[in-house]
Parts: C-alpha cells; sequence; structure tokens
C-alpha cells in the first residue's frame, strides 16, 4: 500500500493540515501537498482510467509531464477537466472527480473496451469511416461516443476572472531549477533586465531532491541562497506558478501564471497570461524521465523512478512497502537508495545493462541492496495494483527466471531534455548517441530578427545531466545572453561542483529486447491515448513511414500531455520497425502551450461586456431607452426594429414600414460610412475608384456609385457628394467604412503616391439622421430654416444650412423610394436634433424605424445591398447595373477584369424580382431548382435567393435572387427548395416592386 | 508575432498593430493589357522559402503602408522601406547579399 511516512518530506508543512474529497470521500494532506502526493498518502494509487480501454491508471509522474492522474477539479462556475493531480496543490476544501469512467472509478463497465482492445488497433478511427454505413451508427459510433472526451465540459460560466500582463525583458529564463537559477545570477549580474518563471512553488527542481554539493554547500542551501540574492537584485523578478507556455517570432513568449489555484478564496485573478517581449530567452526546461516498455508498465504501481524519490523525499510518501527498480541508467539507483534509507524495503535493481552501474550503484550495494544487471521485466502482474513483477533477461524473449512479489515498480528508461521552447519557433535537434534522446543543436537555434539565435538551452535542457556539468552550462548560458545584449559579464562566477562521474546508460526501446507479440500488446508507450507497442509495428507493417503520420494515425503523443513520456519511445519503436536510425526517423514538431492553459487565460478580459470594444452612435442611448431590439452591424449596435408593448418584431417592422410610407419615418443613419476626398486630383482618383464617372460631378450634386475590385468583383457602393470643386465625400456601407479607407489609402500610397489626393474617414464626426416619407418636408418646414422646398433642394442634391437652429447638411437621398433627407449635424449635436425632430415630427406620427424596415423598403425598390446581392463573386453586370459603368473610362479598379470571358458570359446568374404564387416568402438562401442532378446526385441548380421578405406594402412575399437568363425570362415560374424538402412556386418579374418610375422620391 | 518597424513614424510595431498586405512591388495591369499579364498581376504570386518582400500597413499606428524585405525561413529581416518605390533600396539589396549572396527574387537580385 501507499502511505504517509512518519519524517521527511522537503515540500511539506506538517503543522498545516488540510481537508479534501475524492469522488466523495474525505481526505487529510498538508500545505506543499500536491493532489496525487495526498491522494497516494491516502492509500489512492488509483486515480483515473484510461481514455480507449478505460483501464485502471494510477499516477506515474510527479510533473507536468503527468499522463494518468487527471481529475475533474472544482464545482459550478468554478468545475475545470483534466486537471493533473501532480501540479495541482493541495489547498483546503478541495474536490476533486475522478473521469473516464462509469458507473464508478473500482469498477467501470467500458472496461470491456479492454476485453476488446484485439478490435481497436492503431489506426481504428480511421478504419472505421472504411466500413458500411450501417455499421457506424449501430456499431462504432455508440463505442466511440462512450469512450471519447477526456473529462466532462463544464455546465457553468466561469465564476473566476483572468487577465493579461504585458511586459518587457531583456531576458527571460524559463524554469527555475539551478539551472535557470545559476542563468539568472550570470545574466543579472551583467545587468540585464531578467523575468525568471518557475512553473512549480518551488525553486532548485530536481536537484532539491537528487542531493548534490554546489560552492561547498548542499544544493537545496545554495537554491536557497541564489533565491535571496536574486530578490535583492532590482533588474531581476522572480514569478513561481508560471510556466513558459510558448516562444514565438521575434522573441515573444508566453508565460502562464496560476495566481491563486493554491489558494482559491484569495483576491484578484486566478491566472494571468503574460505576454513579453524579450532580447534573449534561456530554457532552464530541465528534463523528463523516460518509462520503460514491458508488458503491464501501466498497472497502477508502476512509476517514474524520479517521481517515487519525489514522493518518498518531497513529500514524505512511500508509493509502495515493497519497490522493484527496473533501469537502464545510474540515476534510477538514487531511487532506490531513498527508499533504503527511508525504511522501505527494495527486494531488487534490475539493471538491463549487462555490464551494471557506476558509483551509484555500489552504493545501492553497499546498503545491502540486491542488483540483477542484465535483467528486465518480463511482465508487471497485478490489476488494480501492482502484485509483483516476473523478471527476466533483457537479451532474451521473455522466459520467466523468477517472480518477484512487490507492490510498487520504479523504472528509468533515461531522460530526454524539455526542448519544447527551443522548438517552438523553430529550433532544431540533433540525436545525442551516447544518452540516446534529441538535444538543441547549438548550430541551428531559432532566429530573431536580426538573424541571430535569440534561444539558449541551459542545464539540462541543453543535454548535460551530471550537476557539476549542469552549473557550468547554465553559466555559460546566462553570460551568453547577456553577451549577446552587449553586456560585460558581472561579479557572478561559475559554481564549484564535484563532478559525479555515472557509467554510460544504454538505450532500451523494448523489454526484454525480443519481447513478443503477446507482450508487446501490454507494452504501453502512450498512457493517455492507449497506445502501445503493437500499435506502432502495425502501423510500419501498414505502411506508415512518416512519424506525423503515424502519430496521428495511432495517435501516439495526440492526448492532453502531448505525448511528454510517449514521443521518443515510440519513434524508437517506430524506427526499430522501419529499421533505420532514429534520428533517419525524424522527431514531431513541438508547439505551445508546453502544457494546457485555461481558456480564461486566453480570452483575460474579453469575455460579456468587455468582449470587443462596441461602436454607439450619439443616438444609441434613446434607441436603448426605446427598447430597440438591436443587430450587430460591425461593431455597431443597430436598431434592427423598435417593439412596443404587445408587438412582436415582425409586426413593428410592418408598423414602422406602413407609418413611414404613409406618413414619414425617422432612420439614424449615423454609421453610414462617411469619407473626405480631397486635393486637385480629387476626381481623377474617384474615377479610378467608383466604375461610374465622378469627375463630371458638379458641386452641390449627388451620384450613386459602384466600387470594385481588381477581379471586377462588387466590394461597397454609396452616395457621393460633391462638396467642391476638389471636394468630395464618399458614403460608404456601414461594415466597409474602415474597409473602404484603408482600400483608397493602398491605391494612393502605393501605386499613384504622385496623385495630390488627402483622404479622411470621418464617419463618427456626423450624426447623420434620415426623415423618410411623404410628410419629410412638412417635418423639416415645421423646424424650420434652409429652404428644403423642390427647387432649393432637389432630388440628389445637397445644401448647407440651418433646421431648427443646428448647423447642418442635407442630402436629397432615398434608399427607400420616398421623399426623404439624409441630415448630418456634428456627433455633438446629433442626440439634441433628434429629439427636436422627434417634437417636430408629432403631429404626422413620426415614429423610428430600424434596420430590417429599411431593408424591406429598399428591397420593394429593387435596390440592391452590399452582402444580401453581392457575395464577393458578384459584379455589377449581374445585378443589372450596367448604367452605373462607365463606357468613356479608359480605366478603373475592375474594368479589365470585367472584359474577361468568364465575366461577359451570357448564362451569369442575373438579378430579377421574384413574386411567391402564393404570397409565401421564399426561404433564405433558397436555390432556384432545375431539371436532373449533378454528379454528386445533387439536384441541378439554375438561380437563388438573395433577399427575401414579407412587404406590408404589398402585403404578399417578395424577393430577389440571381437566376440563369433571369431578365430573359420575364413571366415565367420557377421552383424554390424549402428545407422540409418540398419547394415553392415564384414568377420571375421585375425586381422594382414599388414605384416603378421613381415618382414618390422626386417630389 | 513578428516585429517590424515602421520607417514612416520609426515605431517598433508587433504584429497586432500591423496588416499584412501581400506581395510587394506588383506591375498593375490595366485594360489592354494581355491576358497572361493579366493573370500574373492578379494570381500569381512568390512562395519563397528564403527572401522575400512584402507589403505591410501600419494600420493600428500612422496609417502608413510599407515594404518590408526579411526571411519566410529564419524571420531575419533586411529591412523595411516606404512603398514609394518601384524597387528595394540598395543598401537592403545589399545586406540580403551578405547572408544570401546570389539572391533573386522576381526581377531584382
Ligand atoms: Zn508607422
Amino acid at each position: 500500500m501507499s502511505t504517509r511516512l512518519s519524517t521527511g518530506g522537503k515540500y511539506l508543512n506538517r503543522s498545516d493540515q488540510r481537508r479534501f474529497t475524492f469522488n466523495g470521500k474525505q481526505f487529510t494532506g498538508y500545505e506543499g501537498d500536491t493532489l496525487a502526493s495526498a491522494l497516494l498518502a491516502n492509500d489512492q494509487m488509483l486515480m483515473g482510467r484510461s481514455f480507449k480501454y478505460h483501464r485502471p491508471r494510477g499516477v506515474v509522474a510527479s510533473g507536468a509531464e503527468e499522463p494518468n492522474a487527471l481529475v475533474n477539479l472544482g464545482t459550478g462556475g468554478t468545475f475545470e477537466p483534466n486537471q493533473r493531480a501532480t501540479t495541482t496543490e493541495l489547498f483546503d476544501g478541495l474536490t476533486a472527480t475522478s473521469q473516464n469512467h462509469w458507473p464508478s472509478l473500482e469498477f467501470d463497465i467500458g472496461v470491456a473496451n479492454n476485453a476488446m482492445a484485439r478490435f481497436f488497433p492503431a489506426g481504428f478511427y480511421y478504419k472505421t469511416f472504411m466500413a458500411p454505413r450501417a455499421a457506424w451508427k449501430h456499431v462504432f459510433e455508440p463505442i466511440v461516443r462512450q469512450s471519447a472526451g477526456l473529462g466532462q465540459v463544464p455546465k457553468d460560466r466561469d465564476a473566476d476572472t483572468y487577465e493579461h500582463f504585458y511586459a518587457f525583458y531583456d531576458v527571460v529564463i524559463v524554469g527555475g531549477g539551478v539551472a535557470g537559477l545559476q542563468a539568472a545570477l550570470a545574466a543579472g549580474s551583467a545587468g540585464a533586465k531578467v523575468l525568471l518563471m518557475e512553473q512549480t512553488a518551488h525553486l532548485g527542481g530536481r536537484a532539491v531532491i537528487d542531493g548534490g554539493e554546489v560552492d561547498g554547500k548542499p544544493v537545496d542551501a545554495w537554491v536557497a541562497d541564489a533565491g535571496e540574492t536574486l530578490d535583492a537584485m532590482p533588474n531581476v523578478t522572480v514569478r513561481l506558478r508560471m510556466m513558459g507556455a510558448g516562444v514565438y517570432d521575434h522573441g515573444y513568449v508566453l508565460g502562464y501564471e496560476r495566481v491563486r489555484d493554491h489558494d482559491p478564496m484569495a483576491e484578484g485573478p486566478r491566472h494571468r497570461l503574460w505576454r513579453i517581449r524579450t532580447q534573449q530567452i534561456v530554457t532552464a526546461t530541465g528534463a523528463i524521465e523516460r518509462p520503460l516498455s514491458f508488458a503491464g508498465n501501466d498497472i497502477p504501481g508502476v512509476m517514474l523512478a524520479s517521481a517515487v524519490r519525489d514522493y518518498v523525499d518531497g513529500y514524505g510518501v512511500s508509493p509502495g512497502d515493497r519497490t522493484v527498480v527496473v533501469t537502464n541508467n545510474d540515476d534510477a539507483y538514487r531511487t532506490a537508495i531513498s527508499l533504503k534509507k527511508a525504511g522501505l524495503e527494495v527486494p531488487v535493481i534490475l539493471d538491463a545493462r549487462a555490464s551494471g552501474g557506476g558509483a551509484l550503484a555500489d552504493e545501492a550495494k553497499g546498503l545491502g541492496i540486491r542488483v540483477e544487471t542484465g535483467k528486465g521485466i518480463a511482465k508487471v502482474k497485478g490489476g488494480k495494483r501492482v502484485t509483483g513483477v516476473a523478471v527476466c533477461a533483457q537479451a532474451g524473449e521473455g522466459a520467466v527466471l523468477e517472480e518477484i512479489a512487490c507492490d510498487a515498480v520504479a523504472m528509468s528508461g533515461g531522460w530526454s531534455p524539455v526542448v519544447h521552447l527551443w522548438s517552438h519557433c523553430g529550433g532544431k535537434l540533433f540525436w545525442d548517441e551516447d544518452q540516446a534522446h534529441f538535444r538543441p543543436d547549438p548550430n541551428r537555434p531559432p532566429t530573431s530578427h536580426d538573424g541571430k539565435g535569440f534561444v539558449i538551452p541551459a542545464g539540462s535542457a541543453n543535454g548535460p545531466m551530471d550537476l557539476a556539468e549542469v552549473m557550468g552550462d547554465a553559466h555559460a548560458a546566462g553570460l551568453a545572453a547577456a553577451k549577446a545584449l552587449g553586456l560585460k559579464s558581472g561579479k557572478a562566477a561559475a559554481p564549484k561542483v564535484a563532478p559525479q562521474p555515472e557509467a554510460a546508460m544504454e538505450p532500451v526501446w523494448l523489454m526484454p529486447q525480443g519481447a513478443g507479440p503477446k507482450l508487446r500488446m501490454k507494452a504501453w508507450l502512450d498512457y493517455q491515448n492507449d497506445v502501445k507497442v503493437s500499435d506502432v509495428r502495425l502501423a510500419a507493417q501498414e505502411g506508415y513511414e512518416s512519424v506525423e503520420h503515424t502519430k496521428r494515425y495511432t495517435t501516439l503523443g495526440m492526448a492532453t500531455d502531448q505525448g511528454k513520456l510517449s514521443n521518443i519511445n515510440g519513434l524508437a519503436v517506430l524506427s526499430d520497425a522501419l529499421n533505420q536510425p532514429i534520428p533517419a526517423t525524424g522527431t514531431t514538431t513541438f508547439r505551445p502551450p508546453y502544457t494546457p492553459i485555461s481558456f480564461g487565460a486566453i480570452a483575460g478580459e474579453a469575455r460579456a461586456d468587455t468582449f470587443q470594444p462596441l461602436r454607439k452612435t450619439p443616438i444609441h442611448d434613446w434607441h436603448e431607452a426605446q427598447g430597440a431590439f438591436f443587430e450587430p452591424v460591425g461593431h455597431w449596435r443597430r436598431p434592427y426594429c423598435f417593439p412596443r408593448q404587445g408587438e412582436t418584431h415582425s409586426d413593428a417592422v410592418n408598423r414602422e414600414i406602413n407609418q413611414t410610407r404613409k406618413s414619414v419615418g425617422l432612420l439614424d443613419a449615423s454609421t453610414l460610412g462617411k469619407i473626405i476626398v480631397k486635393g486637385p486630383d480629387a476626381g481623377r482618383f474617384l474615377d479610378m475608384l467608383y466604375t461610374n464617372m465622378m469627375s463630371t460631378l458638379k458641386p452641390g450634386k449627388c451620384r450613386y456609385g459602384l466600387m470594385c475590385n481588381e477581379n471586377g468583383f462588387l466590394i461597397d457602393d454609396g452616395v457621393v457628394a460633391r462638396i467642391d470643386e476638389d471636394t468630395f465625400l464618399c458614403h460608404t456601407t456601414t461594415g466597409g467604412a474602415e474597409r473602404i479607407h484603408g482600400w483608397m489609402e493602398d491605391w494612393l500610397q502605393c501605386e499613384w503616391w504622385d496623385w495630390k489626393v488627402f483622404t479622411a474617414n470621418v464617419t463618427e464626426q456626423f450624426a447623420q439622421i434620415a426623415v423618410v416619407g411623404p410628410n419629410a418636408r412638412k417635418v423639416l418646414e415645421k423646424l424650420g430654416g434652409m429652404d428644403v422646398s423642390k427647387d432649393a433642394l432637389a432630388f440628389m442634391e445637397w445644401k448647407d444650412g440651418q433646421l431648427g437652429g443646428f448647423d447642418c447638411r442635407a442630402y436629397r437621398i432615398s434608399f427607400s423610394g420616398e421623399l426623404s433627407y439624409e441630415i448630418a449635424v456634428p456627433a455633438s449635436q446629433g442626440r439634441a436634433f433628434w429629439d427636436a425632430l422627434l417634437v417636430a415630427g408629432e403631429e404626422f406620427g413620426m415614429m423610428p424605424y430600424g434596420t430590417e424596415a429599411l431593408h424591406v423598403m429598399r428591397a420593394e425598390k429593387g435596390f440592391i445591398m452590399i452582402g444580401d446581392e453581392t457575395d464577393g463573386t458578384v459584379i455589377p453586370q449581374d445585378l443589372g447595373l450596367n448604367w452605373a459603368i462607365s463606357k468613356k473610362k479608359e480605366d478603373f479598379l475592375g474594368k479589365r477584369a470585367q472584359e474577361r470571358p468568364h465575366m461577359t458570359d451570357p448564362s451569369r446568374w442575373k438579378l430579377v424580382g421574384l413574386e411567391t404564387l402564393d404570397g409565401s416568402v421564399i426561404p433564405d438562401g433558397s436555390y432556384a431548382i432545375a431539371e436532373g442532378t449533378n454528379a454528386n446526385g445533387q439536384r441541378n441548380t439554375q438561380g437563388r435567393v438573395t433577399s427575401t421578405y414579407y412587404s406590408p406594402t404589398l402585403e404578399k412575399g417578395i424577393a430577389m435572387g440571381l437566376v440563369l437568363y433571369g431578365p430573359d425570362r420575364m413571366g415565367e415560374v420557377i421552383e424554390f427548395n424549402k428545407v422540409d424538402g418540398s419547394t415553392v412556386a415564384a414568377r420571375i418579374v421585375d425586381p422594382v416592386f414599388y414605384d416603378k418610375d421613381g415618382e414618390k422620391q422626386n417630389v | 508575432m513578428l516585429t517590424l518597424q515602421c520607417p514612416y513614424c520609426g515605431v517598433w510595431a508587433e504584429e497586432t498593430e500591423l496588416h499584412a498586405e501581400g506581395e510587394a512591388h506588383l506591375k498593375r495591369f490595366g485594360p489592354g493589357s494581355d491576358d497572361a499579364d493579366f493573370e500574373s498581376y492578379l494570381f500569381m504570386r512568390e512562395n519563397p522559402k528564403g527572401v522575400h518582400f512584402e507589403r505591410w500597413r501600419h494600420s493600428h499606428g500612422c496609417g502608413k503602408f510599407f515594404h518590408a524585405a526579411r526571411c519566410t525561413m529564419t524571420l531575419k529581416v533586411f529591412g523595411t522601406y516606404p512603398a514609394q518605390t518601384l524597387e528595394p533600396p540598395q543598401d537592403i539589396k545589399d545586406r540580403i547579399s551578405e547572408t544570401y549572396p546570389g539572391w533573386t527574387w522576381r526581377n531584382f537580385k
């Protein structure tokens, strides 16, 4: 059993007891515990079930690389799945539940998947797609659904807050182990502005557990001193519980700070995402121990050797009474020694190396521990807990030499440097034969804008595992970072450490070396995704050679741990199966983040009301007070309609239209884009931008214009007013203002830079209000001021003046077909002018209308809307707008493109009006169906609806659409499809439904 | 996230402050051009692993369009320069030659 030891535990504060629950059971632990160490202390080795086979799983590691011990943490608004028990600091009141099991962790029905394991081989997911459809519905889907997904999706809104933090440093050091500390001392004393981040709650990393002497003092004392020295340096910042999540282009680093995960009742944000710019990055990220691939290596109780001694020495926890150590290197002997010194039994150390170990092995033997060289584990015995191991010769095929009872196994397959951050931005690796791992290639670092490397690996992350070498390497890394900044090295000296030579490790990729299919089927590579040695071999057999393809086919390394334990072992198995050396197979790409970061941290403050900036017109507050129903248009919120008591939205829209057509309505059109184009070449410039002629427009007049891109497609439209000889005001669509302004600048800055033209986007400088309807003039006359009669201000003219005492510019333009004035006033006067209009319009029953009434009224008039009639593939000619395309101009943007054969093809779908025979409204998005079917068995089409509404004016459904040879087929009836599979018949008609001769707007 | 120096206002801007605007030094072909030239102008773009010339806009800054010469592989920036030019300045071309002797890009070398 696993239990708390009566003494020991460097991280523990035994005077501070903490209570927590796991699957509803009450447990206690201490301050300094992780959830994993506290569970082990309470003999809760079984912590979860695996993803695919629902096999019982215990904790295997003690840090960020943990694949098994994932739990649901918290409840309600603080619930979060897939939290690693090994990196969850224990707090009082913590509640956790295990994942991937039904009905309980102890007894799981899904474990049937386990018995069916041979039916879920590599590529299972892909192979099922090849199966008959029926098999999917009745066999595969239920199985996949049952087993898919890790943890549960949170159901409540996240109750916590999060923030982003921007920071700038000379040197960012990732990792607060001894290497990171030494690099910080070196760079800091040279005068660099340094940030050191450590993902755990402690400085010192592995060295604190592994021991040794630095500068003549025990390493943990050295760590404490180094921490104090750094704290005293004003140019150095040290942050705990902060992970280097990713390294990006040109020295951008993401730091993920878990501010109060360990203390949930504290004030402030839960997580803080640091968005850091730095000149140099030192990755002192250490190394991760590799598991060994033997049968039964996933049975709870089988753990990494380093994790076992972390639990013993760091947390005062015994993972088992009798622990068998199995290794291919000297380091694991430290675990055996730790266990023995803690008074626990180590029945045997199985060293796969025929020649055995060095000084550490001698020390173990000196403590009376039995050591067997050239031996390995044939298989682990046990179900929910290890009960023993079968010993075999590593060189053989697994013939059992002896069975040894034990309740834990500590394994070590060697160490892999954590190269993730080095690799994120393109740093390359090479294969170190001696240590059988990939490590950073110093000649191929990720490069910054000066073409020089900006990431420096330090300590174990760079390959060295011996403390003396680690410290020397880290010191050099800190100095190199300072030197890259042009700084002279400071007073920090390289620490003195006596080397502790170790015997060479020997790579072991399968144990025993000749393990047959039966053993390989039980030898796990990826614990979280249930990928075994046999799966990778099968993939190779089926022709997968690329490691990236094999990864996706088998899902090796694709779980939430991103294969921190499994990548190298899997790669080695694949290389062996392909009969080629490991570097020839290559490695997979490391991508940020290093371990998963919370969605909350990514979103930061950008949620709810602060999700994005909201643009409001000067009249917005009035709309809100009226209870307007808003719709988003770009970043604006525009009233869709103004529903009154008891009205539905469509009731309101119909009322607004009827009243406007009958008397007068009012529209807040302030969102419309307004761009001033000014200069001697302004006319010439607009002639290039619009398809029609603008240079001939007289001051005081307005003209509707179309803009196309160089592909010939319509991108925007609007009314242009000529203010004076040199000045035009171009109206754009609401969503197009910024885009079109940028488009103008693009051509002025990059193509016609010698033309004398300036532009200014003045959209927000003016409030613009449309007064629309037969009584519009009367309302304005009641306000009094400028002459708004037909003679003084004719259709498509504009004039400056005063109305009701407000300075204004009145445009006689109409998007509804009614007598209409659009009146612009300075934005600061917008609300006051709106209020004055409301008073003046009262006797005419004037009411505001929203965007939907605007849309319906323009459709009744057959006016196009950018984004409805256009979708980026429509040219003006498709919409019957040939009248707005100049034949005289030699050139305008889009002209050349519109001459291409495809654009002049008569079979392009063209705009028509559509009237349903039964008066109903054609569903949005309907297609006009044609005879026959296409190659995919779908009905052929001959057109589609672009706008479709109920017209209260005509009291029936009206629509516009693009139809094959449409304008030549007036009166013909065609069928449009509906969602329910039926069709609706519609007659092709003129798109102008209302006031065809334009008499109403021209009065 | 790249950082580029705006040649107009001098700010070292990071990508969130800029807007990528495609390939630099495109020659416009309008009415009267033949199909091949027009197709090339509209659709044919360089996609080099190495030196590249791009247009950027300091869209959340001074609003100016500018050009950047950079290596798509190493992310090295050889320089940024105003857009009102038909070819890269000589000092930038020289700097590229130091890293990639004999480089070519479209008609430039
Ligand atoms: Zn700028």
